[in-house]
């Protein structure tokens, strides 16, 4: 039908910005449908009220997140169109995408989607993980980016991953300062061998070695190696309790701060049939694509951490070319001309995956922080379903995969659709049934994406 | 290739599978129940939960009377599967109400349940048709636009994912071996004695029941025996959980859940093997959901599927043993839930026995054979 | 559990966070308005009645359900608060209004 935007991109992060920019300069008509009320994702959140209104906080937040501005106000004048507080909870076979903004129920028909839903934090489930006063690191920068605002009282982070020492520090520089981090065991032995090609991209090591002096400097306590994590506390966290070089410890808490890596945001995506296939490297799953970014589905591409956690200034560069690919698709480009400029963005792209393969695999989570040791830990936090009915059904049952399991205990059933128990019951699965998780599989996911009420649905106007 | 014997093999773990492999075991019976894998069409997951009889067998008092008959033993029989597993399949029993939004809907449900009375002859099908202020009383969250009902007091409801469950672990409490991942490759039959290859195995047993949905049609051919099942989509949805709205009654096609979702179903459509749900369907379901119920319009829905019906030309079930291959047997039907008791408690006997009763004879394949004209 | 940086600047809204006056930020979220004005548990689950509060902030774990100018369940780290917005403890399963 006419009137639809040339492409649909859901999602206003590195990503979905750089395809609108690159999308708009070669005259397509692009939208991006975006759930924040500002652009900029995850990792440039509130960049322009933060730029506007708390200028002294790009240099607490670094000069990395600073760079976001810049996307930003390219996108702005791009002409793309920008639909903010929206969100996407379904995108039909014809390539309808309907949304709810500010109350009110839309569909529009794109002749092509990009799905730019990024990334979000891996369930670290650890007992005691769902008591008020934990969250993620990712919720903690984002209260700083967004509002300015800091931990109060006591707090410690957790986990492992590049984020626990950047929040680490940003806070620093916001004058907080963490009681301890608790660091999981890194892989030495499987990250040794990217080691050279790491060290050897600049900035990536300078990066992280300053982080630690400046924590080391600030006094910050830094336990490697901490194992068997738990938070305790009846109403709220009040204690966390770990084991370190062979001894169980505990520290007092107001807030405790995890963090385990990111994984892609991938519902939308499932809900589309676009196919996914498991990335042992990352321990996720991601979408497959071709060098595009085109998914399984026709006319659905996806670029970002979505389709593969590859970074903010990788996921630019991947939504540019996808954004090349589209415009060559709707007939604006030409193959050799969306290959040629192409090029120096694959070039540089590459560059930027360089560091990947090293981080991949030190950081890559362990067995007993994917598939929690204690039975008694929450696995689906929307459903209260602990880890040891899962395994029991697994190993009692010969329940096979996550279908069955979701059908049965009903983990993945509640608001969330599973994106906080999803992998986990993958993993504890494959745990039990000795196999790996690209045989067990993953849930079936299914629209609305985000809920809607009845009477939104009663009222969609189908007939245009 | 591995080999094995056992006294009776069922093919699909649905829930007709797994009521009847659960009859089985319960009788003494070393019974295997082979599955395919976490993903497949899977009818059963995609269940709105009725134990229903006032709408079955307008035409056919067999069916209302096997419908009825499997009505009545679910009390037992939930309570025999919680015993067994401590499962509690939510089962219940206060009787249920097919809603109409018209004065025509009105009218051919009466229609429809005098028919039903008439034809029951012994079994005396009683119900009452309420009109509005009648169901107002009842329910008090209907709306303006509901005209009416017909109620009566067989109907019921259950989770149909935890009877699942609840059958898998009482068939497997039972000595039952389950296993899943087990896509047949070939059936060697000869009566009384039949081989089955599948997920790397070799099963021989002298009794062998098909109960694989829509799998059954191609399984059932080689042993003489139609089964001309085809799919017929079904789309609902749930909402994020509520307090008590409907004061516990169950109607078509809304009903509350014990966790407090709200079911709104149902569609039949023509569609293949297509269970994607779609927009169209999702508004209609959602436009008379909210005339019914006009509370439900700021209720979110939190997720929406479809799921194939195993369905037979006429919709009857299909019971029947093979003529060529005595011990082989057929059972398909669409209300897995509501005659799950009667094929746990009646219909895998029979299988154990070796003969199905004249009660049954309705639902023989016989009736598929095409008449010759004299 | 947060605070706000002395230098974020001040401009602010008026809320009510279960019923108690609270000038939150302007264009934080009612997630975090809650969070900042001192709450630990911002719901109830409709499960088992346990305390929960925001765990991700950016929309995908829903453990910040809240009534909001009394609609309940909303994601409340995804609504900007807004000059009288009653921003309300979840307690469980929504009530309906039938």
């Amino acid at each position: 039908m006419s009137g639809g935007p040339d492409l649909a991109i859901v999602g206003a992060g590195p990503a979905g910005l750089a395809a609108a920019t690159t999308a708009a300069e070669h005259g397509l008509n692009a939208v991006v449908f975006d759930e924040q009320a500002e652009p900029g994702g995850q990792i440039y959140r509130g960049i322009e009220s933060v730029a506007a209104a708390r200028n002294a906080h790009l240099a607490v937040l670094g000069p990395d997140y600073a760079a976001g501005l810049e996307l930003v106000k390219r996108f702005r004048a791009s002409g793309a169109e920008y639909v903010p507080q929206a969100a996407v909870w379904q995108i039909d076979a014809g390539r309808n995408v309907y949304y709810r903004s500010r109350g009110d129920v839309r569909i529009i028909n794109a002749k092509q989607i990009l799905i730019a839903t990024g990334a979000m934090e891996r369930p670290l489930p650890v007992p005691g993980w769902t008591l008020p006063g934990v969250m993620t690191c990712g919720a903690a920068q984002t209260l700083l980016k967004s509002t300015g605002a800091v931990p109060a009282g006591r707090f410690v982070l957790a986990g492992s991953g590049p984020l626990l020492l950047l929040i680490a520090t940003q806070l620093l520089r916001a004058g907080v300062q963490p009681a301890a981090i608790l660091e999981t065991r890194p892989n030495y032995r499987a990250a040794l061998p990217h080691l050279p090609r790491f060290i050897a991209t600049p900035g990536y090591l300078r990066k992280g070695l300053a982080m630690l002096a400046q924590l080391r400097k600030a006094g910050v306590p830094f336990k490697r190696g901490v194992r068997q994590m738990r938070i305790l506390g009846d109403e709220r966290a009040r204690e966390i309790e770990y084991e370190w070089r062979g001894r169980r410890e505990r520290c007092a808490v107001d807030l405790v701060l995890l963090h385990q890596g990111i994984v892609p945001n991938a519902n939308l995506a499932l809900s589309l049939r676009c196919e996914h296939e498991w990335n042992e490297r990352q321990r996720s799953f991601r979408p497959r694509l071709d060098a595009w970014g085109n998914s399984t589905v026709p006319g659905v591409l996806i670029a970002g951490d979505s389709g593969g956690i590859i970074g903010a200034k990788a996921a630019e560069l991947s939504g540019r070319i996808a954004a090349l690919s589209a415009a060559c698709s709707a007939g604006r480009i030409g193959l050799d001309v969306r290959d040629r400029l192409a090029r120096p963005l694959r070039r540089t792209l590459a560059h930027h995956l360089v560091v990947r393969p090293f981080l991949d695999a030190f950081y890559r989570p362990r067995q007993e922080t994917v598939a929690p040791r204690d039975d008694d830990t929450v696995v689906c936090r929307c459903e209260e379903i602990r880890a040891g009915e899962i395994r029991r059904l697994v190993t009692g049952q010969g329940c096979p995969g996550p279908n069955q399991m979701k059908s049965f205990v009903r983990c993945g059933m509640g608001p969330c659709q599973g994106r906080l128990c999803g992998l986990t019951v993958v993993e504890l699965i494959a745990e039990c049934r000795d196999v790996s998780p690209a045989e067990v599989g993953y849930y079936r996911i299914r629209p609305p994406v985000k809920p809607v009420t009845v009477g939104e649905l009663a009222g969609l106007d189908l007939d245009r | 290739m591995p080999k094995s014997t056992c006294d009776a093999l069922v093919i699909g773990g649905g829930l007709v599978g797994s009521a009847i492999a659960y009859g089985l075991a319960r009788g003494g019976a070393h019974v295997e129940l082979l599955d395919e894998g976490d993903v497949a069409f899977r009818a059963s997951r995609g269940n709105f939960g009725l134990v229903w009889v006032q709408s079955k067998g307008v035409g056919v008092p067999e069916y209302q009377r096997w419908s009825r008959l499997s009505a009545e033993m679910w009390d037992g029989f939930a309570a025999e599967l919680r015993d067994a597993t401590g499962i509690d399949c939510g089962h219940e029993h206060r009787g249920g109400v097919t809603l109409c939004l018209s004065e025509q809907e009105f009218a051919e449900r009466r229609r429809m349940m005098e028919q039903l009375h008439v034809e029951s002859g012994e079994t005396r099908f009683e119900y009452e048709m309420l009109d509005h202020a009648g169901l107002k009383k009842l329910i008090p969250s209907i709306g303006p636009a509901v005209v009416g009902g017909s109620f009566t007091k067989y109907d019921g409801c259950a989770n149909p994912l935890y009877l699942l469950r609840a059958l898998h672990a009482a068939f497997i409490r039972r000595g039952g071996r389950y296993v899943g991942d087990s896509k047949i490759v070939s059936i060697k039959a000869a009566p009384h004695n039949f081989s089955v290859a599948a997920g790397g195995r070799t099963i021989t047993a002298p009794r062998l029941v098909l109960a694989a949905g829509l799998g059954n049609r191609e399984l059932a051919a080689p042993l003489g025996l139609n089964v001309p099942v085809r799919p017929v989509r079904g789309q609902i949805m749930i909402t994020e959980r509520v307090r008590p709205a409907l004061n516990n009654v169950v109607t078509l096609w809304i009903r509350q859940t014990a966790e407090g979702g709200l079911m709104i179903g149902e569609s039949r459509e023509e569609a293949g093997l297509d269970d994607t749900t779609t927009p169209d369907v999702q508004r209609t379901l959602a436009a008379r959901a909210v005339k019914t119920f006009p509370f439900l319009r700021d209720v979110r829905v939190v997720r929406h599927w479809a799921a194939l019906r195993v369905m037979a030309p006429d919709g009857l079930p299909v019971y029947e043993q093979s003529p060529r291959y005595a011990g082989a047997f057929v059972a398909t039907c669409h209300s897995g839930v509501t005659l799950a008791a009667a094929h746990a408690l009646r219909f895998a006997d029979h299988v154990a026995g070796g003969a199905l009763p004249a009660e049954l004879a309705r639902f023989s394949d016989r009736r598929f054979d095409v008449q010759d004209s004299v | 559990m947060f605070r706000i940086l002395s230098d974020a600047g001040g401009a602010t809204v008026a809320v009510l966070i279960d019923g108690r006056p609270y000038q939150a930020p302007r264009g934080c979220t009612a997630a975090a308005a809650a969070l900042l004005a001192g709450e630990s548990a911002t719901r109830t689950t409709p499960v088992s009645g346990v305390p929960r509060a925001p765990y991700c902030m950016m929309g995908v774990c829903f453990e910040c359900l809240m009534e909001i100018d009394g609609v309940p369940n909303q994601q409340a780290c995804l609504i900007p608060v807004a000059e009288g917005m009653r921003i309300n403890r979840q307690h469980g399963k929504a009530a309906v209004q039938p």
